[in-house]
């Protein structure tokens, strides 16, 4: 803006809300409200306008409904007696579960890529780098309907596993793949089953006391502690003693070939598995790329400084390297996660219900509630995006370089 | 000890070059190289072993599909015949639909030069923009006929629509030229106002002389389909949202709280939600806030919604290069004299799209791989033509992997290639660590 010159003595005229620099940003400001009003106002008045032709009028009512419709993919209750709500829980459940899934998966195979992108074996960075660049130029969309065909149209179907001559047979005789999806063992709790469990989880916390007793007694004092075995044994003895003296309380309920069609344990769809694939592999891709984008980003200078401390290079990579490159890493990590959460919405491509596929395909087509429904998904990710920024704000200010 | 005469003589010294001896074999060449990049170590070993054994299983598997592929029958029934069991590949299925998979299947077949001639002129309206060190600048003026050139084009019908729309233009832009140097909100708001009265006298004009015969013949929108599809949502959302964008972030870095959060939350809104919500309110949602009785094209409401959803995206790009242009810059600007609008189109603006190059490519190619979703909402683009008519189609049920490789590819090529180039303009624009 121009520097004032003017002494501010004269009193207010109308054309300065034209040519004063102190008054014309209200004046813009007001122009830009008026227009922003106008334009809801218009749009308003044109939707009240169309739904009183078609005689609707906006509602959330419908959601209380029964859907009349199944899903085979659920982690709660659900009928086709249901109501339309309970079909839109099931669906962000079935969101949540395949954007968790797809996460875990992605990052493991991103880090491992990009961090093998770096590698010195020649031949295996040319790979990684085949890996990245292939997946990242096509669109998810293909990738998913790519592994759903596979699912569906290549795997046996599960009378291929029946008799003495049967063509497919199931996996260590407790995974069965076919194209109705595939067919894993459940883990079924008897009375002691939590006892285990809740011991497990306390071993967990164990652990992490341990290594932070073990940290501070070698700052404080100068000794080494072994980290590695101690942890795995805390981790996993008294579970598996517990589990011995309480008789096996946690015992697997195979899968079995039943009719047409494979009953008992659980079953993960086609659909799932290609959605869940895709998305890890995909975006695994990109995060390949920040995780080898954060590594170069640390000056070679800090590997030689440490080196020249006398570090052994697993040291090297685990004290100074990693702690630094994952400031870089992890906020293009989170909006990763971001971004699958929002690509799960392709469920839809490949019938997996979840929010899209129901709140937004199923009950918008029966109910013909277009505004509500939409208005409602869009509402659902957009609690997702904002409250996974605020947690990688309020991170991004507790690692920031904090400089004098 | 044996009796040499140089034991004899210790001052002995050499005084001829000993002839160069070739270093050992296993420290030159192809072995050097391979002990050096690919046996360093044990884990190196290994993981080279598990490469070479996936490599060889995969081309292994490959080599018979595709070099036994049959690529002249015309039903899949045909294709198992000829192969008579073997392992091969369909690829008829591409010859056979090539047309379709590339213009969908309702374009009029003869028209097929129409949209084949203005994707070829793309790339001569994109190269003085893409190699503008290299090529004249006059050529820039091809590059601004052709948006209406290509719409002439692909959709046809009376010539006067495109003439009076670049008209329109023009008008603007002379009423911009003769008012700017007044006063920069008069020249901005005199040109869209004299534009908008040429286009309404222009419209008039058209329907009212409206010609029977038309030289090219109109091709409604919904006609459109295949990779035509994807090339015309991704070029056109992706330019029109640049200048989008650019308002935004503007309006986002604005002091004027108002303006601020309009974009702020117009920005966080779409950039929030999946494409394919907002894809849903182009299909069902939009013409419920549209005046009674309006009929937009599908693919204008997709438009409208891609173009708002790559806006928000593309601004926080560019958000980012003025945030990484140093403050002495707009205080340079201030000290020089010149106001908002100037200190941006002549200082800010130039050096903080500069920066935002990368990303901005980043979004149009992520974009690009993007329009595929509108085959969910029944448009048959190439996905939606591949799984739609084709796949559906007796001849060809069953076809999946020749159709979604050559989908692949075809995606591939593009998006590659995009991004090779701006890595090329990154190192030819960078000015700094020569």
């Amino acid at each position: 803006m121009t520097t004032m010159t003017d002494p501010p003595q004269e009193s207010f005229r109308l054309s300065m809300l034209l040519n004063d620099t102190r008054y014309r940003s209200y004046t813009f400001q007001f122009i830009a409200l008026m227009a922003v009003v106008a334009l809801i106002a218009y749009l308003g008045s044109n939707l009240v306008q169309n739904l009183r032709a078609a005689g609707l009028n906006i509602s959330y009512q419908f959601l209380g409904e029964p859907s009349g419709y199944d899903i085979n993919q659920r982690l709660i209750e659900y009928d086709s007696q249901s109501s339309h709500w309970r079909a839109s829980v099931v669906g962000i459940l079935n969101t949540l579960l395949v954007a968790f899934l797809a996460c875990i998966t992605a990052t493991i195979l991103g880090v491992a890529a990009g961090v093998l992108r770096l590698s010195k074996n020649w031949l295996v960075r040319k790979l990684m780098a085949v890996y990245v660049e292939a997946f990242r130029n096509v669109p998810v969309l293909i990738w998913i309907i790519i592994i759903f065909t596979v699912m569906t149209a290549v795997l046996p179907a599960p009378r291929a596993f029946r008799g003495d001559d049967a063509t497919a047979s199931m996996l260590f005789d407790a995974v069965a793949f076919t194209n109705r999806g595939v067919f894993i063992p459940s883990p079924i709790l008897a009375s002691g089953g939590w006892i285990v469990i809740l011991t497990f989880l306390a071993s967990i916390v164990g652990v992490i006391f341990y290594r932070r007793y073990a940290t501070k007694l070698l700052y404080d004092t100068g000794r080494l502690l072994p980290m590695f075995w101690p942890s795995v044994g805390i981790l996993f003895l008294p579970s598996i003693l517990i589990f011995f003296i309480l008789g096996q309380p946690i015992s697997l309920e195979y899968p079995e070939l039943k009719g047409f069609n494979f009953q008992g344990g659980w079953t993960i769809r086609g659909s799932l598995i290609a959605l869940w694939f895709a998305l890890a592999i995909y975006t695994g891709a990109f995060i390949a790329e920040n995780v080898r984008a954060g590594i170069q980003a640390i000056s070679k200078g800090q590997t030689e400084a440490a080196a020249s401390l006398g570090l052994r290079p697993g040291r090297i990579m685990n004290l100074v390297i990693l702690p630094q490159a994952l400031r870089v890493i992890i906020p293009p990590l989170i909006s990763q996660y971001l971004n699958i959460t929002k690509n799960s919405s392709l469920a839809i491509a490949v019938g997996y219900m979840d929010i899209t596929g129901t709140l937004g395909g199923i009950t918008l087509n029966q109910t013909g509630r277009a505004i509500e429904a939409v208005l409602l998904l869009m509402l659902f990710y957009l609690v997702i995006s904002l409250s996974i920024s605020a947690v990688m704000n309020i991170y991004n200010n507790a690692v920031k370089l904090k400089e004098r | 000890m044996s009796d040499t005469p140089s034991q004899r003589n210790p001052a002995f010294v050499r005084t001829e070059m000993l002839p160069e001896q070739a270093p050992p074999a296993t420290e030159t060449g192809i072995i050097k190289w391979a002990r050096e990049n690919l046996f360093s170590g044990t884990s190196n070993s290994i993981l080279t072993v598990l490469s070479i054994i996936s490599i060889y299983y995969i081309v292994v598997s490959a080599a018979p599909w595709i070099l036994n592929g049959v690529w002249n029958s015309a039903s899949i029934r045909e294709c198992r015949e000829i192969l008579e069991g073997a392992t091969g590949g369909c690829f008829a299925v591409l010859t056979e639909r090539w047309n379709q998979l590339l213009f969908g299947f309702k374009y009029p077949n003869e028209e097929y030069w129409r949209p084949g001639l203005a994707f070829v002129l793309l790339f001569v309206a994109a190269a003085p923009v893409m190699f503008f060190k290299y090529l004249p600048s006059k050529m820039l003026l091809f590059t601004a006929l052709y948006p209406f050139l290509a719409y002439w084009l692909i959709w046809g019908g009376p010539i006067l629509a495109p003439i009076f729309a670049l008209f329109g233009f023009v008008v603007g832009y002379v009423v911009w030229s003769q008012l700017v140097t007044r006063s920069f909100a008069a020249g901005f708001f005199g040109s869209i106002v004299a534009a908008a009265l040429t286009w309404w006298i222009g419209g008039m004009i058209t329907s009212a002389v409206a010609p029977e015969e038309t030289l090219l013949s109109a091709v409604p929108s919904r006609d459109m389909g295949g990779f035509m599809l994807n090339l015309i949502l991704g070029t056109v959302c992706v330019s029109l949202s640049i200048p989008f964008g650019i308002a935004l972030a503007l309006g986002r870095q604005s002091n004027m709280p108002i303006i601020k959060w309009i974009c702020v939350v117009f920005i966080e809104f779409v950039r929030g939600v999946p494409l394919i919500t907002l894809l849903f309110v182009a299909n069902v949602v939009l013409a419920y806030f549209l005046p009674p009785g309006s009929n937009f094209d599908l693919i204008i409401r997709v438009i409208i919604m891609i173009t708002a959803f790559a806006s928000a995206y593309i601004a926080e790009v560019i958000r980012g290069g003025l945030a990484a242009l140093p403050t002495g810059q707009y205080e340079a600007a201030d000290s020089l004299g010149l106001d908002y609008p100037q200190a941006m189109r002549l200082i800010i603006l130039p050096q903080a799209l500069k920066i935002s190059i990368p990303g901005i490519v980043n979004v149009a190619v992520g974009l690009f791989k993007d329009t595929t979703l509108v085959s969910v909402i029944s448009m048959f683009d190439l996905v939606g033509m591949i799984r739609g008519p084709i796949l559906a189609s007796t001849e060809w049920n069953g076809v999946y992997w020749e159709l979604f490789g050559a989908a692949a590819i075809l995606f591939f090529v593009v998006c590659y290639g995009i991004s090779q180039y701006s890595q090329w303009l990154e190192r030819e624009l960078a000015t700094d660590h020569r």
